[in-house]
């Protein structure tokens, strides 16, 4: 029913896409870190969302160009304040998918 | 750290699917948006809706899922695709390392149901989850494999008709970016967690105008959080807010 040649991609996407998924778990989870690796691990989670959110919030198009004038950073700035007065994930995704979806009726 | 069934209370299956289902809901809502839209492309780029599913259910992984369709529908081939899907994926490597602080002795069979589930979205959601809530490695799972059915069912129900659902409606495009900056406020636990974020951020900025493709994400955050370390070793951090 799946092409074989497509079913192929599939799986061999699915390799590459879980193993370094899984590795880190497996090797990671059964030793002891030492200080300075946990410390580095301590400091991934924050690292890794300014590295996702930043560039989605000024940049877009293809190739990337910097762009400062977007709803999505607009939105950005009060929904962050949202997010630091209230500390609630369900009150900051609300505000923030309520304020993008007003500005998209007005930009 | 605790083993994941320290709290023997908690440890039972029921509440831990109830808890780990709700949990997911910020994901599900992103991912019924751009799971959609992915279906919608791939259906345009030839797939059929099974081959849709196929790919969500193999790979579980959007952005390079996006990517693959496009070099498909431009007559790539396999090593080509499954080397740029690697690359891709590749940042999966730090949230996993991250997020194993948390599992510590669980099974091996486990940790690869669990291994299975971890993107972008439940790994920020999970490590927030961690600290802040009363959650366990079952609710981190239950969470993970939520997410991912919302993402084959959306991407499926994308190539079947996606188009007729209005894009944008509610403003769901923007429930993942809301999501993610909710969980870096939870993140910054001080005044030190500041400093990586900022340098994080901007750097991968600075790099996604350079470089093409996501490798910004690793790059970044990996030499934001390795100046993390040299700072607080060197002494900075004194009264900076640095540790955990």
């Amino acid at each position: 029913m799946i092409p074989t040649d497509y079913l192929l991609i599939v799986i061999g996407m699915g390799v590459v896409t879980y193993v370094p998924r899984w590795l880190p778990l497996l090797y990671l989870s059964r030793r002891g870190l030492p200080e300075w690796f946990a410390e580095w691990l301590d400091f991934i989670p924050a690292a890794i969302l300014s590295a996702l959110i930043f560039p989605l919030l000024v940049t877009t198009g293809e190739p990337r160009h910097l762009d400062l004038l977007r709803p999505e950073l607009f939105v950005a700035i009060p929904t962050l304040i949202v997010a630091i007065k209230t500390r609630s994930l369900a009150g900051t995704v609300i505000f923030g998918m309520g304020l993008y979806w007003i500005a998209g009726k007005f930009i | 750290m605790r083993p994941g069934d320290s709290q023997e209370n908690r440890n039972d299956w029921p509440s831990a699917i109830k808890d780990g289902m709700l949990g997911a809901w910020p994901i599900c809502l992103g991912y019924l948006a751009i799971g959609l839209a992915f279906g919608v492309i791939a259906q345009k780029a030839g797939l059929h809706p099974l081959e849709i599913g196929c790919m969500s259910l193999l790979v579980y992984a959007g952005s390079s899922q996006f990517i693959a369709v496009s070099m498909l529908s431009a007559g790539a081939g396999f090593f080509a695709i499954v080397i740029t899907t690697f690359t891709v994926n590749l940042r999966h490597l730090l949230m996993s390392s991250s997020l194993s602080r948390y599992v510590r002795g669980l099974s091996h069979g486990w940790l690869s149901a669990f291994a299975y589930g971890v993107t972008d979205e439940s790994f920020a959601l999970n490590v927030a989850n961690f600290r802040q809530r009363d959650w366990d490695w079952r609710r981190a799972l239950v969470l993970n494999h939520t997410a991912n059915l919302a993402w084959i069912g959306s991407t499926v129900a994308g190539g079947y008709g996606g188009q007729f659902i209005p894009a944008g409606a509610f403003g769901i495009d923007y429930a993942l970016v809301a999501m993610f900056i909710c969980l870096l406020i939870f993140q910054i636990r001080g005044f030190f967690y500041v400093v990586i974020a900022l340098t994080s951020g901007l750097a991968a900025v600075l790099l996604s105008l350079i470089i093409p493709g996501n490798a910004y994400i690793f790059i970044a955050s990996t030499a934001a959080a390795t100046l993390g370390v040299i700072l607080k070793r060197s002494g900075l951090s004194q009264g900076m807010g640095g540790g955990s």
